[in-house]
Order: structure tokens, then C-alpha cells, then sequence
């Protein structure tokens, strides 16, 4: 076995890993599994730092934050944590911390981080629109056969293989 | 003992906040050690040189489904205290074709971006951050979107019951459509361009 980075695990296994977490998850706390929710929760947590107003009067943010809500003792925020520290530990594991920017060899360092930035800005908003991304909406969705989730799931793959033709050279 | 724990009040709320921590731990690793870390490798089912995602992600919906009818069937769980997505179609659909869109141009989805962020990539750092200022944007713009956000509202809508048949006979289904996929994947990508990344 190579040690440079380059070993991923059989993709099944992979799932079966992801898929068996994600049971867990819904054994012990009824739910499943996300990302999108702690940004929502930062992003409405930190606003209301600043302008508590705002967030009072908001029909979105009064729904995460103000009163009684503590946006940043969240379950999703803490499950984000641990994302984070499990996929360190993957990187020691195989080899692969590295502080680079991945793209493509025919684009430059500079144009890969433009459309990382702006890439994550539309899937951030989409996020919201569709109360979940893909771990939270799609994939936590389509276990429980919320037919939301699954309608979520085929909008994202079916617009993102369109989509990626588009940006192809980007990619290839 | 009969899930989900957390209702069934033997553990207190401190404990389900470890849980999660460790659960996002099982979460990050299995997205960090199938490659998802890798935008070029996520990004390869589009472009048919790399299925992981599918492969991965099916085979997780199909472990996850398939445990949670086998725990309800055995009377370990409740399957009516699981927390289970709403359905709003509108939302559903615009909300899935941006992410789609967003997922095309900056190769990652949150998860794996934060996986990616965690291994040292800074373009998965770079998007992550760039979901922070979407989601802002969305919540500060939330009074145009706001009609669209609650309509088409179905409730906690299961998939099974619009083609009118059983959650089993569902997830048998769903088993015998990712196979298919699955073996269809390799065909492709057995005929498609190797690209080195």
C-alpha cells in the first residue's frame, strides 16, 4: 500500500461507514445528519451580536436566534465539530494533510479559489431555500424516504450534471 | 433499549451534544477516507471518470434506510419520533437547481468542503467561507423568497406513499435502482478518459 496520499477506501465500504453513522445518528437522536444548518446557525448568531434588532425583526433569524434561542449550543453546531476532528484524523490516517489549493492542471490557483468562493456562495443560499443540503436535506432525507429529500437529491445531482458540462473547463 | 435514545429520556441533553460530536467524527471520516475531500475526485461523476460519489452515497441511503425499517421492524426504534424532512416542493426544487448550480462551480457540497477545509484545502476552505455570505444573503433577502419558501407545503410527505406501496417495498426498490446504477457507473467510467489527479 502507497503512502502518499492516494488511498482512499472502497467506495462501498465508504458508504457503508456513512450509511451506518448516519443510522446511529437517527438511533440515538432522532435525527439525521448535517452541514449546512451550523453555518445558518453562525451566520444568525453572529448578526444577532451585532444587531439584536435585526434579528428580532427578522421572519428568518427569530426563528434561530434571539430570545430563547442558543443558535451556537446547537446539536448541528457541535456535529459540525466533530466533521471537522473526523476528517483531520482521516487526513493523518492516509497521509494527506496538505495545505494546497486543488485544480486542475490547465487553470490557475487564483481562478480555482474565484469559483470555490462563488460556488459556495450559491450552494450556501440554495441551502437555505431548501432547509438543508446535501448530508441534511438529500441523504438524511432519502433515509428516512422523506419525499422532500429525495426530490432535493435529484434536483442537485440532475442541475450539477448539466451544470458541470457548462463549467467543464474548470474541471477538465 | 428503543431509539431514538435521546426521547426515550435515559440520557440528558449534555449527552446528546457529545453524541453529536462523535457522530460528526464518524461523518467527517467516512467523507475524508472515500475521497471527498478531493473536489476533482467529487466532481469526476459529472464527467464520468470517477463514480465515488454515487457509489458512496447510494450505498449509504440504501445501509440507512434498510437499518432503520429493520430497527423499527424489531422494535428497537420508533420510526415516529425520527425527525423527518418536510416537504415544500417549490423550495425543494429551486433550492436543490442552485445548489446544483453551486455544486458544478465550486466542486464541493458543505460537508466535504469542511472535510476538505480539515485536510488542508484551502479552495474547500474558500467555499466553505463562501457559504457563510450566501446564507447571509439569503436570510437578509428572506422577505422576497418568503412565498416560495412555504408553498407547495406537504408535510412530513414519505416518498413511498405517492407511488401508493410500503416503505419496504420502497427501499427493495431503491436496492435493485442503485445496483443498477452501480453497474452502469462502471461501464462508464470503464469507457471514459482516465484523468490524473
Amino acid at each position: 500500500m502507497k503512502y502518499d496520499g492516494s488511498n482512499y477506501l472502497n467506495p462501498y465500504l465508504g458508504g457503508v461507514i456513512l450509511g451506518t453513522v448516519l443510522l446511529l445518528s437517527f438511533y440515538i437522536s432522532g435525527r439525521g445528519l448535517g452541514a449546512s444548518g451550523a453555518v445558518k446557525n453562525t451566520v444568525a448568531a453572529t448578526v444577532n451580536v451585532i444587531a439584536p434588532r435585526h434579528v428580532e425583526e427578522s421572519a428568518y433569524y427569530s426563528q434561530f436566534a434571539g430570545g430563547e434561542h442558543s443558535p451556537m449550543s446547537n446539536w448541528l453546531v457541535y456535529e459540525v465539530l466533530g466533521v471537522l476532528a473526523g476528517a483531520f484524523l482521516s487526513g493523518i490516517l492516509f497521509n494527506r494533510l496538505k495545505l494546497k489549493v486543488e485544480h486542475s492542471p490547465k487553470i490557475t490557483s487564483r481562478r480555482r479559489l474565484l469559483f470555490a468562493l462563488l460556488g459556495g456562495l450559491i450552494f450556501g443560499f440554495g441551502t437555505q431555500l431548501a432547509r438543508g443540503c446535501t448530508s441534511g436535506a438529500a441523504l438524511s432525507g432519502m433515509a428516512v424516504l422523506s419525499l422532500g429529500g429525495y426530490i432535493t437529491m435529484v434536483a442537485i445531482f440532475g442541475t450539477a450534471f448539466g451544470a458541470a458540462w457548462i463549467f467543464r473547463k474548470n474541471w477538465i | 433499549m428503543i431509539g431514538p435514545i435521546v426521547s426515550s429520556g435515559l440520557i440528558s441533553p449534555a449527552w446528546d451534544n457529545i453524541f453529536a460530536v462523535l457522530l460528526g467524527m464518524g461523518f467527517g471520516f467516512a467523507l475524508e477516507s472515500s475521497g471527498f475531500s478531493s473536489s476533482r475526485k467529487i466532481i469526476g461523476t459529472f464527467f464520468g471518470y470517477d463514480f465515488v460519489v454515487v457509489k458512496v452515497f447510494f450505498t449509504a441511503a440504501i445501509v440507512s434506510s434498510l437499518g432503520l425499517l429493520y430497527l423499527s421492524s424489531l422494535g428497537l426504534l420508533d420510526y415516529s419520533q425520527l425527525y423527518i424532512q418536510p416537504t415544500f416542493l417549490a423550495s425543494a426544487i429551486f433550492g436543490g437547481i442552485i445548489m446544483g448550480i453551486g455544486f458544478a462551480m465550486g466542486g464541493f457540497c458543505p460537508g466535504t468542503s469542511l472535510c476538505a477545509a480539515a485536510v488542508g484545502r484551502i479552495d474547500g476552505l474558500i467555499f466553505f467561507g463562501g457559504m457563510f455570505i450566501g446564507v447571509f444573503l439569503f436570510s437578509e433577502s428572506f422577505p422576497l423568497f418568503e412565498k416560495m419558501y412555504y408553498s407547495g407545503s406537504m408535510g412530513a410527505k414519505m416518498i413511498n406513499s405517492v407511488f401508493g406501496i410500503s416503505p419496504e417495498l420502497f427501499t427493495f426498490l431503491l436496492v435493485l435502482m442503485a445496483i443498477g446504477m452501480f453497474w452502469g457507473a462502471g461501464w462508464i467510467q470503464n469507457r471514459v478518459k482516465k484523468i490524473e489527479y
